[in-house]
């Protein structure tokens, strides 16, 4: 499906693993649901189990997110909970270790979603072959802009990997364009000027990001911060090609463990009983 | 530029947002457009003499520049051989230099329309600048500062909030100056709209490393001039202390041409570099992004930032301003660790010897120039050393009173527990082994 009158020079048959899950939804119909929790969370088996309990109930991608220990981007909710998996000595080997565990039990496409500076320390070149070696899809990196991208393109153009670049309400023309020719995978469209943390009201800004996005030429844009209900995810599946949900699972996890991140997801996703 | 004829270019005209390997926009893409308005107004600002004129007449009329250049003959004799001279920064009003850059930043502010200030603090010297600014100019103003920050910072707490701000502690991570740059930017990424993030030091993305040192260059214009004056020559060294940088990359950018100066940065060696408790990230010399620029970063082996360890707050800050680490590399600069023994050694011996009152930020710079003068030897004769006093030390009384145990009911005892600190008053104390120099 495409929006745009450029002549669309893509291959049809998505090659990433991302694209493939986002085009088996709109498949069926509807816009693709995005889970996030984070890796280690309470601890490694329970986000293991937590991770997987997000695909049984409706997920078609999933973002394990890496603790770090300035997350800028980030709310209350997650900063409580990756600053706890830190302080119980997590360390970063662990993620590759999720991520296997996750695509060996689910269907769904598994990303990361990293703060640049722990690829950066261990290069982008091997932590590029690591996800790759461990079944993950591909990466999103919160504080890269594609202006600063040059290692991590080659990288995981080397690995077959996606590359997920964020764009903003405020970005210009010029910018979304830049992004969403470096973006593989999709495009994650920030709904609001602000960091992670679920709201009462998905904010209007959203959907001209995705029709600024899709005027660029992205084939998907997913829409993330601040969802947190089921009529949140119908708002925006009307569109997005797919929808972003990271605190409202969290929070779940922390109070119900994975039991309740399954209630949660399948409410979210309409999934309810069969998929 | 205005000099084509030049073969290579001058250290002195290196703009963002790249200096050498160093700088960039490590920045969520939210903050792009914000960061690309600032860089836009600050380069108009610069070409207009309208706003050249306003700042120069706060700078005269409220700051109090130019600041002097003090011999201290004293303090000199003691150290080495070596004459030393101290631009008075603390001088200025708000008692440090921060309040050239605040000034200079806020006027950016109303020149983009924005009518509240945030800011970070860590000794709480930039903070209370920028509260100091919002108050001239009526602006809102938010100061985020590291919890442990506010508590041994207490004083500079009351003066921001006599001044009308609003001081939010952070108690994330070390609660310390990294956590509440964080903070800051939380804050700035959903605020854009009418607020302008007054970072403090020339770190962070691109163009607060180049726009916060062009609002410094002042400290080494003035310098150059008062020693030429002064002395008819140049010095043969010039020092400051080096957190972020702002202070040491203000005076160094007066002389980063004079191949004949050579530029000393002392950075925090807290207990010592090799105990891991300091904050010396360039002599450590591991490369990495943190807060919106790549530079010298203190981080374990996966890329988490550890936290530093400083008796100053200003200089307890895991990364460096990006020009510093490029100085660094290209060998102009020489960076090196002071201990928090041999700078409150330092800090007692000016107080004692002139009569000043040093920040202890401004102190290593002082342990680090005496180091260097003693280390000249003989050679040292005659041999000039400017030194940025970058702060008063008002806010650090209550800091040292422990530290010399001067306070009812202590001891007199030497207080630290390291084997490397007698008694302040016996002298300086040995240097440590530094590590990478440049």
């Amino acid at each position: 499906m495409s929006t745009t009158t450029a002549v669309d020079q893509r291959p049809a048959t998505p090659a990433s693993k991302t694209e493939r899950a986002i085009e088996a939804a709109r498949a069926q119909g509807r816009a693709a649901f995005v889970g996030y929790l984070p890796a280690g969370y309470p601890d490694k088996e329970t986000s293991i189990a937590a991770a997987i309990e997000l695909a049984r109930n409706g997920a078609d991608v999933i973002e394990i997110g890496v603790p770090y220990s300035d997350p800028v981007m980030d709310g209350p909710v997650i900063q409580q909970a990756t600053t706890e998996v830190l302080a119980r000595g997590f360390r970063l080997p662990e993620v590759f270790e999720i991520v296997e565990a996750v695509v060996e039990a689910t269907d769904a496409a598994v990303l990361v979603m990293t703060y640049y500076n722990l690829i950066d320390r261990m290069g982008a070149e091997e932590f590029a072959s690591r996800l790759a070696a461990a079944g993950g899809a591909g990466a999103i990196t919160p504080d890269l802009i594609p202006d600063e991208a040059g290692e991590w393109i080659a990288a995981t153009d080397r690995h077959g990997l996606d590359r997920v670049f964020l764009t903003a309400p405020s970005s210009s023309p010029e910018r979304v364009e830049k992004i969403v020719a470096a973006s593989r995978g999709f495009v994650y469209g920030v709904s609001v000027m602000g960091v992670t943390g679920a709201r009462d009201q998905v904010s209007d800004a959203a959907e001209r990001v995705v029709a600024a996005a899709k005027s660029a030429g992205a084939e998907r844009v997913c829409v993330g911060l601040g969802v947190s209900t089921r009529s949140h995810v119908e708002e925006i599946g009307r569109y997005a090609d797919g929808v972003i949900v990271g605190t409202a699972l969290v929070t779940a996890l922390r109070d119900g463990g994975p039991s309740a991140v399954a209630t949660l997801t399948a409410e979210l996703t309409g999934a309810g009983a069969s998929r | 530029m205005s000099a084509p004829a030049e073969e290579t270019q001058k250290y002195r005209d290196h703009e963002g947002p790249y200096f050498g390997n160093f700088g960039g926009r490590w920045m969520p893409e939210s903050l792009v457009a914000a960061l690309d308005e600032v860089e836009r107004t600050f380069r108009e600002a610069k070409a207009d003499p309208a706003f050249i004129a306003e700042f120069q007449r706060l700078s005269r009329d409220y700051t109090g520049r130019p600041s002097l250049l003090t011999e201290v003959t004293r303090f000199a004799a003691e150290a080495g051989p070596a004459r030393m001279f101290l631009k008075r920064e603390d001088l200025n009003h708000t008692g440090s230099h921060k309040i050239n850059n605040v000034l200079g930043q806020a006027l950016l502010a109303q020149r983009m329309g924005k009518t509240r200030l945030i800011a970070e603090t860590g000794a709480g010297q930039h903070g209370v600048a920028t509260a100091t600014a919002a108050a001239l100019m009526g602006m809102e103003c938010v100061v985020y500062m590291g919890s442990a920050d506010t508590k041994r910072q207490a004083l500079n707490v009351a003066r921001m909030r006599l001044l009308g701000a609003e001081v939010v502690p952070v108690d994330h991570g070390a609660q310390t100056l990294k956590d509440a740059i964080n903070e800051a930017l939380r804050d700035w990424v959903a605020s854009v709209e009418n607020t302008h993030y007054l970072l403090g030091t020339v770190a962070g993305p691109h163009p607060f490393p180049e726009m916060v040192r062009w609002f410094h260059q002042i400290i080494g214009e003035e310098a150059r001039e008062q020693i030429l004056s002064m002395e008819g020559r140049l010095p043969d060294a010039v020092a400051a202390c080096v957190g972020g940088g702002s202070n040491a990359m203000g005076l160094f950018h007066g002389f980063l041409d004079d191949p004949e100066v050579a530029l000393y940065g002392f950075e925090a060696g807290g207990d010592g570099v090799e105990t891991g408790r300091h904050a010396s990230a360039i002599t450590l010399g591991r490369s990495g992004v943190l807060h919106g620029a790549r530079s010298f970063l203190m981080q374990d082996e996966d890329g988490q930032t550890v936290d530093s360890h400083s008796i100053s707050a200003g200089l307890d800050y895991p990364s460096v301003g990006p020009e510093h680490a490029y100085l660094a590399e290209t060998g102009r600069a020489t960076y090196e660790p002071v201990t928090d023994a041999e700078c409150m050694a330092s800090f007692e011996m000016l107080c004692r010897t002139e009569g000043i009152i040093p920040a202890i930020e401004s102190a290593h710079a002082l342990a680090g120039a005496a180091r260097l003068s003693r280390s000249w030897g003989e050679a040292g004769e005659g041999k000039i050393i400017i030194i940025n006093l970058s702060g008063r030390g008002d806010k650090d009384v209550e800091t040292a009173a422990e530290w010399f145990r001067l306070l009812p009911g202590q001891k007199n005892d030497p207080v630290a527990e390291t084997d490397t600190a007698e008694n302040g008053a016996d002298g300086p104390s040995p240097a440590p082994e530094t590590g990478v120099q440049g």
